[in-house]
């Protein structure tokens, strides 16, 4: 189905909320007096969103704006999986004692359209459609990232946000200019089929047009070598903004990383297995950059003595586990890569929530502000840290587990042994630095002056949820299996 | 008594979170509630012990439904008689371990809580017959035992502590990779040990090589085998004196048990190719190796642990011996190990509990001192040494008469080294129990009830199995040969005929 405008419309209800959203936020900003209850207003917009998203009918899909867009269940999943982190990265800057300082209308007016943007990036369905998208996101979490603009780190994190990010929107620009070149368009259906038709392929020529596209793509998923924004950014920023960055925009990545090599380079054989295309070798490139990535995020992790910091690097690290799923070309490891985006949101989620738990009571973002933390008041968050990070390094009765369990299998039923092993030694390495914190927070003794740790309410609600998801969610992972797999469905269309 | 085996796995579970429910007034009740789940878990073992059949070889006190359908995952808990002599020894070392920990006085809720757990996780990895679940429980035990080294052990317990956790995480992921392999590359996808078991030859040799070698390494770094030894006295060192117990007697046990469960019943081609070289070589160099480690050592408590690891030795050389003695010997051995093993760290904690150290070269003439755990430890170290009349003896010599038939030339080593056993385990006592009393320890008390309550019984159970070990050969008998004969009846391969 190609849909025009007014009839998209129908399709458009949750960005059409969020758009609504943003202008109610400005106005209200200038007329209310207590300007701390636009976060709740901003809360109350992003859920109504989910709720629609929630509502939409799994169709076959159609295209939206004359196939600017497209509709199916893959974007339904991403823009719930957006939809969700917005409404984590809402709950956590009210409770936040940086955003309580900076102006609260234009935060979250920025914050929704980010989310906004993300949307789009998850349901394009045109080359230029991604590009506008990329860089929509890109420029509103510029301005999010420097949100303390009297704090140099956060000035600091943004320039290097911005500088990095132009470079990559640059560079794949222009390898989309190629495969305009090489296929006439800028539709991802019309550019599969153009390059599926039998006939002199000019494997060179898309195959640098690819590695340029991946450079931007590769940059909002974080992955190695695009990767070097991430640390400082992560650092920088409110926290709030991190956690946003970490989930959302990551899985803004993914869904366009996802449907750009997927539907619109490969082929679906009958057996599920994706074919990429003869002679242009992208998956062996992928699985290349999917190894580093995992690794060289552990590794550096290892040596990270500040929260954020070191969450940033598990975050590369993460990034390089989903894509395993991503590597092995099959319609398994896709619903494997869905599930563990979703794993990793509740769990990334959960963790940020504690570091800003704990540096709205100290101050601090560094390790040594965990000390004796379970002994000093702190045990619930400090317990809920530990399941978070047991669930990020994968341990069983957490939803870490589980996904990671899917992606392995996902891996070894597509015989990529090497990629099963380093996978598997990237876990063990990780389990040393998630327990760091652990063992900081339950081995060691208080020094004394590290102050003690006080919970709001809400924030020990939110904390609650996450734990409590990341445990049951690994015992009975049922409705979330069901929700990936009913989201491996993407729209193409006849051409 | 029907989910006889849900009920011994989860009463812990139940403990677990009554004990962290407890108000802070009342938590001196801990344990008396870890006592009471023990202590129930010890009924049930023994009902399960009572009525089960030794004349099959089929999965007992089924306990089955579907968990995970989509992915054939169950919920699947059975045992035959390998599992339910491991099922008895963990409740018997799980109950004595509380007792052995009431001398815990720092966090007390969070302590038994996380020893619960790992009851409960123990338990689960010897009942279930599903790999997924296994693999579950197998894991699960990590998590408390980090804790338990890592909090309340002894000043360098967070290398310990992180120690075990990484060489054991490195293991279990292989088993996790392993796993997957088996469930897809079989004869149909499934998790289901008796159904991966019943299709055995559908894997070809190659792939069973590689496989059986990665679930080997998970394994063997329980066991533990050499090279993969080295956590082992790191973490015994720094645990307190209950976990030494739960680590030396039930713990390791793990490893030469998923050998038997999963090595041989699913992979008897690659086991019966592979054996002589990583259970029967390493399984020697394990017993010679660990008795002279033993000999070096000036610290009590390490030299406990090298001793343990020699003394795993045996289990890995009887199994792959592939005679009826042999295998029978080893499991027999896997038992004894975990009474006599937590006999003697108990008898270890008995002295640090008052010395507060366990230099070997500080202690002298303590038998004036403290006659009766001078005795008490007398009979442990006999045990060790296995002298007739003491269980010990039969394992070790069933283990022997084994494998001589397959591996005469290992075997003489193995028995050569009784003779280093008995004397670093003699040269033990007579520096720290005998000669002139060192009177920095005037005044130190005998074994009090509470010490002796928890070493009687394993006492009373080590010369029971010494006269009769038929109660617990009996239950193995049937299982173990007919395990050997799925093994032995695979063709032998060129690499096996080396030998």
């Amino acid at each position: 189905m190609d849909l025009g405008n007014y009839a998209s419309l129908a399709h458009f209800g949750p960005e059409l909320v969020l758009g609504g959203g943003i202008l109610l936020l400005v106005i209200l900003d200038l007329l209310m007096a207590d300007k701390r209850r636009l976060g709740d207003i901003a809360l109350l917009i992003a859920v109504v969103a989910l709720l629609l998203i929630a509502m939409e009918p799994v169709t076959p899909g159609a295209w939206l704006f004359h196939r600017m867009l497209v509709f199916d269940s893959f974007a339904i999943f991403f823009r719930a999986l957006i939809a969700l982190a917005a409404i984590v990265a809402i709950w956590m800057s009210i409770g936040s004692e940086e955003v309580l300082g900076c102006d609260q209308g234009e935060y979250y007016a920025i914050l929704l359209a980010s989310t906004f943007a993300m949307f789009l990036m998850a349901e394009s369905a045109n080359l230029l459609m991604a590009y506008l998208a990329l860089e929509f996101v890109s420029l509103t979490s510029y301005i999010l990232t420097g949100f303390l603009r009297h704090n140099r780190r956060s000035l600091e994190a943004a320039l290097k946000y911005l500088i990095y990010g132009g470079v990559a929107s640059g560079t794949m620009i222009y390898g989309m200019s190629w495969i305009f070149g090489i296929t006439g368009s800028l539709d991802f259906t019309v550019i599969n089929h153009a390059l599926t038709t039998p006939g002199a392929l000019p494997v060179l020529a898309v195959f640098i047009s690819l590695v340029l596209i991946l450079a931007g793509m590769g940059y909002k998923v974080a992955s190695v070598p695009f990767h070097m924004w991430a640390p400082d950014v992560y650092q920088g920023a409110p926290i709030p903004i991190t956690t946003f960055l970490a989930i959302g925009s990551k899985a803004a990545g993914f869904a366009l990383l996802t449907r750009f090599f997927f539907p619109a380079l490969s082929s679906l054989t009958a057996a599920g297995n994706w074919q990429a295309l003869k002679g242009v070798d992208w998956p062996e490139l992928l699985l290349f950059i999917c190894m580093i990535t995992m690794t060289l995020g552990n590794l550096a992790a290892l040596q990270q003595s500040n929260m954020k910091r070191l969450l940033a690097y598990s975050s590369i690290a993460q990034a390089g586990y989903a894509l395993m799923g991503f590597v092995v070309l099959s319609n398994d490891g896709i619903r494997a890569m869905l599930f563990y985006l979703f794993a990793y949101y509740v769990m990334d989620a959960g963790a940020f929530l504690v570091v800003m738990i704990v540096a709205n009571s100290t101050g601090r973002e560094d390790i040594d502000a965990y000390r004796g933390l379970a002994w000093r008041g702190g045990i619930v968050p400090a317990v809920a840290l530990t399941i978070f990070l047991f669930s990020l390094t994968g341990i069983p009765l957490t939803i870490g587990f589980i996904g990671k369990f899917y992606l392995f299998a996902a891996v070894i039923r597509g015989r990529f042994y090497l990629l099963a092993i380093v996978g598997v030694l990237n876990s063990v390495v990780s389990l040393y630095y998630y327990m760091r914190p652990i063992k900081t927070m339950f081995l060691d003794t208080p020094n004394g002056d590290e102050g003690a740790v006080t919970v709001d309410f809400w924030n020990y609600g939110l904390m609650g949820v996450l734990a409590c998801a990341t445990i049951v969610l690994g015992l009975y992972w049922a409705p979330v299996l069901a929700f990936a797999t009913r989201s491996m469905h993407f729209f193409t269309g006849p051409v | 008594m029907s989910h006889a085996l849900t009920l011994i796995t989860f009463i812990p579970v139940a403990a677990m979170v009554i004990i962290l429910s407890l108000p802070p007034a009342l938590k001196d009740g801990a344990k008396w509630i870890s006592a009471v789940a023990a202590g129930l878990q010890l009924l049930i073992a023994l009902w399960i012990f009572h009525h089960f059949d030794t004349t099959t070889t089929a999965a007992q006190f089924v306990d089955k439904f579907a968990w995970m359908p989509t992915y054939h995952i169950s919920y699947f808990m059975g045992v035959d008689g390998i599992s339910v002599s491991m099922v008895l020894l963990t409740a018997l070392i799980c109950f004595i371990s509380v007792f052995a920990s009431f001398g815990i006085n720092r966090a007390e809720k969070a302590y038994y809580a996380l020893l619960m757990m790992l009851d409960a996780g123990m338990m689960g990895v010897f009942v279930s017959l599903d790999f997924f679940l296994f693999y579950i429980f197998w894991e699960v035990m990590l998590l408390p035992m980090y804790f338990l080294i890592g909090v309340w052990g002894g000043p360098r317990r967070e290398y310990a502590a992180i120690k075990f956790f990484l060489y054991t995480l490195l293991g279990s992921v292989l088993i996790l990779l392993a796993m997957l392999g088996l469930y897809f590359y079989g004869a149909q996808n499934t998790f289901d040990m008796t159904v991966l078991a019943a299709n055995a030859s559908h894997y070809t040799i190659g792939f069973q090589r590689v496989v059986w070698i990665a679930l080997f390494i998970g394994f063997a770094i329980k066991i533990p085998a050499f090279p993969f030894h080295t956590w082992l006295p790191d973490a015994h060192v720094e645990a307190p004196t209950a976990i030494s117990v739960i680590l030396a007697g039930v713990l390791l046990k793990m490893g030469t048990y998923g050998i038997l469960r999963v090595n041989f019943a699913i992979l008897p081609a690659a086991t019966h190719e592979l054996a002589w070289l990583f259970l029967g070589v390493i399984g020697t160099i394990n017993i010679v190796y660990g008795a002279m480690c033993a000999m070096a050592q000036t610290d009590y408590k390490k030299l406990i642990a090298y001793s343990s690891i020699s003394h795993m030795g045996y289990v890995m050389l009887g199994i792959a011996s592939f005679t009826a003695a042999g295998i029978d010997g080893a499991v027999l051995q896997m038992f004894n190990h975990g009474t006599i093993t937590a006999m003697l760290f108990i008898l270890v904690g008995v002295i640090y509990d008052r010395a507060h150290h366990r230099e070997i070269a500080g202690f002298g003439g303590l038998a004036q001192q403290m006659p009766i755990y001078a005795g008490m430890t007398g009979f442990a170290f006999f045990a060790g040494m296995g002298l007739p009349g003491l269980s010990a003896f039969i394992s070790e010599v069933l283990v022997l008469i084994g494998a001589w038939q397959t591996y005469p030339l290992m075997t003489v080593f193995a028995a050569a080294t009784a003779i280093l056993t008995a004397g670093y385990l003699l040269w033990t006592y007579q520096r720290i129990y005998l000669g002139p009393f060192n009177e920095k320890y005037k005044g130190f008390a005998d074994l009090s009830f509470r010490e002796g309550f928890t070493l009687v019984p394993l006492a009373i159970i080590v010369l029971i199995l010494g006269v009769y070990p038929h109660a617990i050969l009996g239950l193995l008998d049937t299982s173990l040969a007919h395990l050997n004969q799925v093994v032995l009846s695979t063709p032998a391969s060129a690499i096996a005929l080396l030998h």
